[in-house]
């Protein structure tokens, strides 16, 4: 992986060709949802307001004077082997200002005159300015080094509290714990080891250098996968997303047929608490049967529940929509019943072939009191191109990261690395 | 289920068989071909999805390419023993755990990827049981 990384980033050619941004040739139809493709409701407009970042986007970051961070995915060979770019937001356009850092990767925050950047393995720290600008976009600080990265899940999302901690999710390098990863038949390892270093939400210090695992601590465990999560001020609290796992039915067909293994288990909302522990591998959650159920892999048959002692979801999705953002709404542009509800982007699902795929759209989920009230619905669609493109799974564009602008408009990304774009969606009446 | 599954192979068989029959004659080795859509439909499918164009940035595509159509000893081998590196296929990274596929039998493996090799716009000789077979006592050797 490391090797294949490196002749891109040393491309030569890569330098002049640079991001190519489509605001002159869309800015005339960019006011319409039809221009921008997506389908959101009456009296919201949304637009494409940066194209072809090459590599893809995952997390994004906006400062007070109006600039997006935004964290590009990818470094593919003929983009500028650039892992951030800087953009200046003015109306439904983003203009580059700046592009720096050489690694790829998904995590971007700003905390406290800092911007936060994970890579795979570690997570950087860039000082700003008073404007927010980078001051030495060559020399970052490394704040966590060394983190695992296998080939699942190795992207790191990052949070910075009010109280200087550094969250970060290290992803599972397994599918459910399996002996042998995702083989038909294969039961789960006992004490499963990957909980060790992976599987939850690890705590650091935000301002103290170079730290390791042991500098840290786990702070919330048996969460297979989290990419999308926010702090819930209502709440003072850590909300995040999980990945639920994968194949029930390839891994237990005498178990599980295609029609179950599309909507289970569900993808879940779990508001966290230090020591908290989710129950992967051990457990998934079957939103049908509004319960836990013990996986298979570890004795359960669909229906038997597992020991007590792990931590409800506080709200349940279909199976294998891939939630990749997590948004708390606190601005005042969008009507009041936005308000300090949560915006979900969901990636969009591979397994629920041969059943249709789904998701590929950003939901809205109300809140009430700091805990999710009512049903969720669909806000932003489309993502994809068409009906059609969702439901093979052959996807035009992604959603994955969400952030709010200064106005109070939301930002949406796509990390598909050959397109690379940043919508924009705001509320016009 | 597996009675609808059972009844759709069936289905997917005589109607394979038939088309086979009345297009190309010539072609003595439908039936295989057939066995390894059905089998494409229960093992692979999940990843490699229906058009064989797998999943952006984890499961990679199985068509068109060298993986695929190159050495047949190295694409059997990726079926017994799996596939857990990151991989690069016309500039796209693809990342993901594939697991051994060895409780598939020597002539269950040469139809899957027989019919891999010859559809989905691939273009490759097919694959048979000997040849795995040699390929499985080879790595039973190691």
């Amino acid at each position: 992986m490391k090797k294949k990384f490196l002749p891109a980033i040393l491309l030569p050619l890569a330098v002049s060709v640079g991001f190519l941004l489509s605001n002159a040739s869309k800015k005339a139809d960019h006011a319409t949802p039809e221009g921008s493709g997506l389908i959101v409701p009456a009296g919201f407009d949304a637009a494409i307001v940066a194209d072809n970042i090459t590599g893809g986007v995952r997390e994004m970051a906006v400062t007070p004077q109006g600039d997006l961070y935004a964290k590009v995915y990818r470094i593919r060979r003929g983009s500028n082997g650039k892992g951030i770019v800087q953009f200046h937001l003015e109306g439904d356009k983003a203009v580059m200002k700046n592009s720096f850092g050489n690694f790829a990767g998904s995590g971007m925050y700003i905390k406290k005159g800092y911007l936060y950047a994970s890579s795979d393995n570690d997570v950087y720290r860039y000082k700003l300015d008073a404007n927010n600008n980078v001051i030495n976009p060559n020399e970052p600080e490394k704040i966590v080094v060394g983190l695992i990265a296998r080939i699942e899940h190795q992207p790191k999302a990052i949070l910075v509290d009010d109280n200087d901690n550094l969250y970060v999710n290290i992803g599972a390098f397994s599918n459910s714990c399996q002996t042998e990863d995702r083989k038909q038949g294969s039961m789960g390892m006992k004490g499963c080891p990957v909980l060790d270093s992976a599987a939850g939400i690890w705590r650091f210090k935000a301002d103290k250098l170079d730290q390791h695992y042991k500098d840290g601590i786990r702070y919330a465990t048996g969460l297979r996968n989290v990419v999308g999560m926010d702090w819930n001020k209502q709440d003072n609290q850590l909300f995040v997303m999980q990945h639920g796992r994968d194949q029930l039915n390839s891994i237990f067909p005498n178990l599980y047929n295609d029609k179950q293994n599309a909507e289970l288990p569900a993808e879940c909302m779990y508001a966290l608490k230090e020591g908290d522990n989710a129950g992967w591998p051990y457990l998934y959650y079957d939103q049908l049967q509004h319960k836990q159920v013990l996986a298979p892999e570890y004795g359960g048959d669909g229906k038997k529940s597992p020991a007590p002692g792990f931590i409800e979801p506080v709200a349940a999705y279909p199976g294998h929509m891939a939630p990749n953002g997590l948004l708390f709404y606190t601005g005042t542009q969008f009507p009041e019943k936005y308000r300090n509800g949560a915006f979900i982007a969901f990636h969009g699902s591979w397994n629920r072939a041969p059943e249709p795929q789904k998701g590929f759209f950003v939901v809205f989920q109300p809140f009430k009191n700091g805990k999710p009230s009512g049903d969720w619905e669909v806000f932003a669609d489309n993502f994809a191109g068409s009906p059609e493109k969702a439901a093979t799974g052959r996807a035009d564009r992604r959603p994955c990261g969400l952030v709010q602008g200064i106005d109070g408009s939301i930002y949406v990304s796509d990390d598909t690395p050959t397109k690379g774009t940043i919508y924009k969606i705001s509320y016009k009446k | 289920m597996k009675l609808v599954h059972i009844a759709a192979t069936i289905a997917l068989l005589s109607v394979s068989s038939v088309t086979f029959a009345q297009t190309k004659a010539k072609h003595a080795a439908a039936a295989p071909a057939a066995d390894g859509k059905a089998i494409y439909g229960r093992v692979c499918i999940t990843c490699h999805m229906a058009d064989g164009m797998g999943v952006p940035n984890m499961n990679p595509p199985i068509v068109k390419t060298p993986y695929i159509l190159g050495n047949k000893t190295k694409v059997i081998n990726i079926v017994l023993n799996g596939f857990n590196e990151s991989v690069e296929i016309e500039g796209n990274q693809y990342s993901n755990v594939m697991p051994s596929q060895d409780f598939l039998k020597d002539n269950e493996i040469a139809a899957v990827l027989t019919y891999v090799r010859s559809h989905f716009g691939n273009k490759a000789s097919a694959i048979t049981t000997t040849d795995v077979k040699k390929a499985r006592a080879a790595k039973k050797k190691k």
